[in-house]
């Protein structure tokens, strides 16, 4: 029988599944999903997960105790850094401790560290150390890294040509073949930028839509995946890095787009209980008022937003850039 | 002369003012935190930033009426938001106004260029290395005493006679401290406290509950911010241990490290066996050891959205059940009130005493099994 292996569909889930996928089904492993965020895991999360906890961190608990009784390992890798420079939010870092003594009897976590700074190819021994857990031949699943690494980089390719995750994910998981957008001969409207982790700008269920419903308005929305940061901009900003690295993303790509203004306005999107979103949102406060000409918002979420408020002050924030481009 | 300022944590200030002031600032000292504090620091930080972030906010922007125009801090360990606390209250205050430069000292073994030349702008007296040396060196011993002195009373007010007598004397001795300036002083103020806070009547006799206190560095060492959980426990006859003096972290950040966070560290790891910044690792690892001590009894305390506390938090649910120690934890904010405080601390010290009594207590069910 093939072993079952849970990964819970959040956090990384956005950024690593199409790698995983590949490197899972190379290795003959079924994977097994826990889906969309819905009500009734967000739910279940809630009810678990420490009440003090952000809302992503609690509906990673859903999504976890969701895969109980259904599999043989939960796949949950510790990812401390992938790029040398920057770590993950120390949630991530505790995230299999987390699930591991803050709920009970779960099946065993596989929670290899993967951390670049630990030398030269650590990610690859990482990996190894994964499969070998699963009881993989050595070679197949070099094999399978490989494989994996490169559909990551036709992942990462796609997300650069404007392409969101949920789209590729959902083509992955029997969806449709995921279209580029185009707006040749039907130019959008506004071009939007939502900032915020991919784990809650494309969650559908806890953002309550937000990115197809700016869609529908013919907005075109570009998210940090999209955008290739470039240095130039970002010098000079703030002394010291953050040390988060989505944080670190979100935070520059918006120095970014404040610097390049050619965007018509910038959404932030901020979920409640979250650490390092506090400074982040505030220096992109202090940000967007050097740059008055772009219209910027926050919005925070929290398990009980309504589509109804979102929608509202989408609409309102949608009339102010119209009125303003207008005025010119 | 520069007029200098620096975060209030306990009595710490004490040692502080001293150092700067014989390296010839003019130190603002800044207030014990109170409701002004608190006002100002949540008018002018994020929504959502974390309770230390939010008093020190209060706390310069009071020092900044005061009048002054440099802020001494430290960076912080680990990957955690106080490690960019002094860039953000700077970008803050500037923007509303205030014109004022923040000097953020990281651990000198880590940027020891950064750190002489930070020493250096403190310096305006223009001291020598060997005389900047000795200033430091006399502060630090002010400091050990204070934690010293501090420490006592914190045996002494479960088993004193006369309810409130610990803290009354306490308070008049540790001013004993601010009036020494030599080594010699300063040792001899010190040992002078330590010894009339042992002439307060006791009751040996008294049956005292022990509990170890683990968290966050800020709310635990400074008062105002925790409510003064140490002197309400003590009141209700608990001995406390905390897990945290400044003598103790500073060393261990800047030179040597100490013994016992090693051992902390240790017994963390088969919980969290990663760094998660804060003193998130500590406190499960602490918890772990004040269970093998024999200690009755953990209280956590946290600042309200502190990030490796939520994760410690989480992971001590395993570790109370595994190492049978009740923990309690206090997510604290600036609508924390001390009445509701109170009542779940004489709940819990009630709790505690009951599984002392009855070894086969079980902390799920609440009762006896
Ligand atoms: S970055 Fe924020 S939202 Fe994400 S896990 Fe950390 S605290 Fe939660
Ligand atoms: S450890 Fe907690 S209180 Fe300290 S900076 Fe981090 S989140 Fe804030």
């Amino acid at each position: 029988m093939k072993i079952r292996l849970g990964i819970p569909s959040s956090l990384f889930y956005y950024v690593y599944y199409p790698m995983w996928h590949v490197f899972f089904e190379e290795l003959g492993v079924e994977i097994v999903l826990s889906g969309q965020t819905t009500k009734t895991l967000l739910d279940k999360g809630v009810k678990e997960a420490v009440a003090d906890a952000c809302v992503p961190i609690k509906v990673y608990f859903g999504h976890a105790l969701s895969l109980k009784q259904k599999v043989d390992f939960l796949f949950i890798p510790r990812i401390i850094s992938v790029n040398n420079q920057t770590i993950y939010c120390p949630k991530f870092l505790g995230l299999p401790d987390m699930i591991r003594h803050g709920l009970s009897d779960m099946p065993p976590i596989i929670d290899v560290e993967i951390d670049s700074r630990k030398g030269w190819f650590s990610l690859l021994k990482a990996y190894i150390k994964i499969g070998r857990r699963l009881n993989k031949n050595k070679l197949r699943i070099i094999f399978a890294y490989l494989k994996s690494k490169k559909a990551h980089k036709y992942y990462l390719s796609l997300l650069k040509k404007g392409l969101h995750p949920s789209q590729y994910i959902e083509h992955l998981n029997g969806g449709m073949e995921p279209v580029l957008p185009s707006y040749d001969g039907n130019k959008p409207d506004f071009v939007f930028a939502v900032l915020g982790y991919p784990y809650e700008v494309h969650d559908y269920y806890i953002s309550s839509g937000l990115v197809s419903k700016l869609k529908e308005m013919g907005v075109k929305v570009i998210t940090i995946e999209n955008i290739a940061l470039k240095k130039s901009s970002l010098s000079g900003k703030l002394e010291k890095r953050m040390f988060w690295t989505f944080s670190d993303t979100v935070l520059n790509s918006a120095y970014y787009l404040f610097e390049e203004n050619n965007i018509d306005g910038i959404i932030h999107l901020t979920a409640f209980g979250c650490g390092p979103d506090s400074m982040v949102d505030t220096l992109m406060e202090i940000a967007s008022r050097d740059h008055p000409e772009i219209p910027y918002m926050s919005i925070t979420i929290d398990e009980h937003t309504g589509d109804a408020g979102i929608a509202t002050r989408l609409e309102a924030f949608y009339d102010m850039v119209k009125r303003k481009k207008e005025a010119i | 002369m520069p007029k200098v300022t620096f975060p209030h944590m306990g009595e710490s200030w004490r040692a502080f003012k001293m150092l700067l002031n014989d390296l010839g600032n003019e130190v603002i000292v800044p207030e014990k935190p109170n409701k002004r504090t608190l006002d100002f620091g949540v008018r002018y930080s994020p929504e959502f930033a974390c309770l230390p972030l939010k008093i020190l906010m209060g706390s310069y922007m009071e020092a900044c009426l005061n009048g002054a125009e440099i802020i001494v801090t430290s960076g912080g360990s680990g990957p955690c938001r106080a490690g960019l606390y002094g860039q953000v209250h700077k970008k803050i205050l500037n923007a509303v106004g205030q014109d004022i430069d923040v000097i953020v000292f990281e651990s000198p073994r880590a940027h020891p260029i950064d750190f002489l030349r930070n020493i250096k702008k403190l310096n305006p007296g223009r001291l020598s290395y060997l005389s900047v040396y000795d200033c430091v060196t006399r502060s630090w011993e002010k400091l050990k005493y204070l934690d010293r002195v501090e420490k006592l009373t914190h045996s002494l007010r479960p088993i004193e006679l006369e309810k409130g007598n610990t803290s009354k004397i306490y308070q008049k001795v540790i001013k004993w401290l601010d009036d020494a300036h030599s080594l010699e002083e300063i040792k001899r103020a010190g040992k002078a406290a330590l010894e009339e806070l042992l002439l307060i009547p006791r009751d040996l006799g008294r049956n005292v509950v022990k509990i170890g206190i683990v968290g966050e560095i800020f709310v635990l060492l400074e008062p105002s911010c925790n409510l003064d959980v140490e002197e309400t426990l003590g009141h209700l006859g608990v001995e406390v241990h905390r897990s945290i003096f400044l003598t103790d972290w500073t060393r261990d950040n800047s030179n040597r490290t100490t013994q016992e966070t090693l051992t902390a560290l240790e017994a963390a790891k088969p919980y969290l066996p990663t760094p998660i910044g804060g003193h998130g690792q500590e406190t499960v690892g602490h918890t772990v050891l004040y269970a093998n001590k024999g200690y009755d009894g953990v209280i956590q305390l946290a600042p309200f959205t502190c990030i490796p506390e939520i994760v410690a938090k989480t992971v001590l649910n395993g570790v109370s059940k595994i190492h049978n120690i009740p923990v309690l934890t206090f997510f604290l904010d600036e609508q924390t009130g001390k009445a509701g405080m109170v009542t779940r601390l004489e709940a819990f010290v009630d709790l505690v005493n009951r599984k002392r009594t009855n070894d086969n207590y079980d902390l799920k069910l609440g009762m006896a099994t």
